[in-house]
């Protein structure tokens, strides 16, 4: 989709003729305001959901399956990058019947080492853009990192807002820059494009508020994944700002009728921590966001209890950090 | 195909908790049989088993009960120093702590409620009601209420069966933290927690007769109103019944304090956080199956959001888990009892009669016990009896507005004035809407919650007196030295 063509079914879907600053905030702002106490008081009910023997074996295979394998270090090597694939596409080597995680998430420059890895697996690549994290570079550069990440074979770009325009009230150049990125994600002819995923970096939004207006923001602007974090932040992903962005994407489809997807990341570490994000996907969003294809787990170490946790139910006993592979 | 969340059962362990095959009375720190002998039985309303056979007390045993109480208050409670009784107080709250595991599944058992609600609502805050009046135990000269404010003697208690257990720490915590003794009838079809909490008493060896329990249905609670020896009177329950005690004690010196029915109005604003207003919503008329005296139970919603806002409830709804109470994933339970069932089935009929449109969310009900699926009337008038009466269960009626004006009229206009909620994102506008709702309790963007320093109780037909905070003292104290 083009720049124009995003700014045109904006401008239809807000009603208006030009899609000013001033438009944009009065749509941003004619939506309900988010009570925190309530909010996050809905996050901790839903966090006391007992999940037990049957659906926790299906719910953790499921989080496995929606993972996208991250790693965001400047230390991040070609070896590094290749190990992590191979736990990817072989999470439990001594269980083959563990499934795959979803993608394998890095920066730009080691896109082709990922695919090279990978070649052959049902597993995508996903790259970081738009100068990850801060964002704080010009479009044309902002549109380079992408385009780079696209031609290496990136299936999936995550990029991130303009932060520092979204606070400064700037929703048209927030907007324009994600019509744009949307657009360098395409590829010629028959090719797929890349699919989308806008960070938020919600840490630093700051107010329940501003995530709700962001989500909307993104998802007008032609999303096809609202993230949270970085990663770089803190605080990364909560239950409370995840459950808004589910509330975000479950109300922008009864309104245009298409799905956008979600994506948590970082600081989900346990299985019980994963377990609750997908009791919140389905009593929030519904199920039919329980897949990789509309919810995914941006995160590292979250595999590795998950892999623990399902030899526990296989076996009967916990093993240990030592039976499950670092990378 | 798109997958499907289902969570298997996670019941909670029966097992933690012993249940006696037969209860005697609780007087003066035995258990004892009845005068005459004679017993009810006490039903899983989940279930319609039995779970035991329960004393009923007579009028004889009322006396027997109010005679220890006089007994420990004239030589041991009235002469004990407030920092003695808080160190009671103190214990009983941790053993309330301790066992507080036994006490949820007991009371989930007995009164059909989630064992998420009783495990993570009525036993910590029942302990947080003792632990709160143990610390006013001597520091009552310090609460505004005189300069040396005078417990009352033996004080007479009926509760209901919505909150057993907490309408019991909210009866005798604070009976106990100003020096009075206790003879308390809890209700016949939810009397297990309060006899587990007399073997607490003896645990935290609480002085014999400082707290008496005695089981039993309307003529027991009439024998303790009736009984001379009696110097205040605290009831909480249904209207009806509230009237007939303050028509007995009118005339005698006994003090009444009563905390009544309520028909709450929930406000929700076209400026509301509209999500959160929804959990709201759900939680003022749903939590405890709309077992709740201060329940929303009247959803005023300003009409330019109302489809909006009955979209959201109704999808809301539909992720509701109906069934076996004891599931850790259960939200709403079982109904108390077949009468009360029988109640709610006929202000429903009377809603569809009188013209309003019934809403459920599609749920099985268990075969077994008695169940009542959430319901939500829409399009309902302040004519209509649905609108107008309690009806203590899982039922909503949903009217609308147009301006702030005509939200508190609509709210207002009620024999009660227990509680109400609004919601809005305008701090100015519930401050002004707060200042003229005639209701004891008005929650501003939050509803059925509570707390032991928040005093609670109602206007109008919902009763008098206040329980919990600095006010709530001031009901078991004699303030004016004139006793």
């Amino acid at each position: 989709m083009s720049p124009t063509s995003a700014t045109s079914q904006a401008r239809e879907l807000l009603g208006v003729s030009s899609l000013t600053n001033k438009a944009l905030r009065t749509w941003l702002y004619g939506l309900p305001g988010v009570d925190q106490v309530g909010l996050e008081g809905r996050a901790a009910a839903l966090a006391t959901r007992s999940i037990k023997t049957d659906s926790k074996a299906w719910a953790i295979d499921t989080a496995i399956g929606m993972i996208d394998l991250t790693t965001l270090e400047g230390a991040d090597t070609p070896g590094k990058v290749r190990s992590l694939c191979a736990k990817a596409e072989l999470p439990d080597p001594t269980d083959l019947s563990t499934p795959q995680v979803a993608a394998v998430c890095v920066y730009g420059d080691l896109v082709g080492v990922a695919k090279d890895a990978l070649r052959g697996s049902d597993i995508n690549v996903a790259a970081v853009a738009t100068a990850f994290p801060s964002g704080r570079a010009t479009l044309p550069v902002k549109l380079a990192d992408t385009r780079d990440a696209v031609e290496a074979g990136a299936d999936e770009v995550d990029m991130v807002i303009d932060r520092g325009a979204f606070l400064a009230g700037d929703y048209r150049l927030v907007f324009d820059q994600i019509a744009a990125v949307k657009q360098a994600c395409a590829r010629p002819d028959d090719a797929p494009d890349a699919h989308l995923k806008v960070i938020l970096e919600t840490g630093e939004l700051a107010t329940y508020d501003n995530v709700r207006r962001a989500s909307w923001l993104a998802m007008l602007a032609g999303a096809d994944f609202i993230k949270t974090s970085t990663g770089k932040i803190q605080p990364a992903a909560t239950m409370p700002v995840t459950l808004l962005m589910l509330e975000a994407v479950r109300d922008w489809r009864e309104l245009t009728g298409a799905m956008v997807g979600v994506k948590p990341a970082g600081g989900i570490r346990t299985s019980k921590d994963a377990l609750r994000y997908l009791v919140m996907v389905s009593e929030i969003a519904g199920d039919d966001w329980l897949t990789p294809q509309w919810f995914r787990f941006g995160a590292s170490s979250l595999l590795t209890d998950l892999l623990l946790q399902r030899q526990k139910l296989r076996t009967g006993a916990y093993s240990g950090a030592d039976y499950v592979t670092i990378d | 195909m798109t997958p499907k969340f289902e969570y298997a059962p996670a019941p909670e362990s029966r097992s933690v908790v012993d249940i006696a095959s037969s209860y005697g009375l609780f007087i003066g720190g035995d258990f004892v049989d009845p005068t005459d002998g004679k017993s009810f039985k006490t039903v899983n309303p989940a279930t319609e088993e039995k779970l035991a056979d329960v004393s009923e007390a007579s009028a004889a045993d009322v006396d027997k009960a109010v005679r220890a109480a006089r007994r420990a208050y004239d030589r041991t409670w009235s002469r004990m120093s407030g920092a003695e009784r808080g160190k009671y107080l103190y214990r009983i709250a941790r053993l309330l702590q301790e066992r507080a595991r036994e006490f949820a599944v007991l009371e989930t058992l007995d009164n059909g409620k989630p064992i998420k609600e009783s495990r993570d609502v009525d036993v910590p805050t029942a302990a947080a009601h003792f632990f709160y009046h143990a610390g006013w135990a001597d520091k009552l000269e310090y609460a505004g209420l005189g300069p040396a404010p005078k417990s009352l003697g033996v004080v007479g208690q009926v509760i209901p069966w919505n909150f057993p257990l907490l309408m019991l720490a909210w009866k005798i915590a604070p009976a106990l933290a100003t020096g009075n003794t206790v003879v308390l009838k809890p209700a016949e079809t939810t009397p297990l927690t309060a006899l587990l909490f007399a073997e607490v008493c003896r645990q935290a060896d609480l002085p014999p007769g400082v707290v008496n329990i005695v089981t039993g249905a309307g003529p027991t609670g009439q024998a303790i109103v009736d009984h001379p020896g009696v110097d205040k009177i605290a009831f909480t329950g249904s209207t009806d019944v509230g009237k007939a005690i303050a028509r007995a004690v009118a005339g005698t010196r006994k003090r009444v304090t009563l905390e009544l029915g309520g028909k709450a109005a929930n406000i929700v604003f076209d400026d509301a956080a509209i999500d959160q207003a929804v959990e709201g919503i759900v939680n003022g008329i749903f939590f405890n199956q709309g077992h709740v005296c201060c329940a929303g139970s009247r959803l005023l919603v300003q009409e330019s959001i109302a489809d909006d806002v009955v979209h959201r409830l109704q999808r809301r709804l539909r992720t509701l888990r109906v069934g076996d109470p004891m599931d850790k994933n259960t939200d709403v339970g079982a109904i108390n009892s077949a009468a009360q069932l029988a109640r709610i089935t006929e202000l429903t009929d009377a809603g569809v009669a009188e013209g309003a449109q019934r809403w459920s969310p599609d749920v099985e009900l268990p075969k077994r016990g008695y169940w009542f699926a959430p319901t939500v009337f829409t399009g309902v008038s302040q004519t209509h009896r649905i609108a107008r009466e309690e009806i203590f269960g899982p039922v909503l009626s949903v009217l609308t507005f147009r301006t702030p004006d005509e939200a508190v009229a609509k709210a207002n206009n009620t024999p009660y004035g227990l509680s109400a909620g609004i919601w809005s994102e305008k701090g100015s506008r519930i401050l002004a809407i707060a200042d003229k709702l005639r209701a004891g309790v008005v929650w501003a963007n939050t509803f059925n919650r509570f707390d032991p320093t928040s005093p609670f109780g109602g206007y109008k037909e919902s009763g008098y007196g206040r329980e919990g905070g600095r006010q709530g003292l001031a009901a078991y104290l004699d303030t004016e030295g004139t006793h």
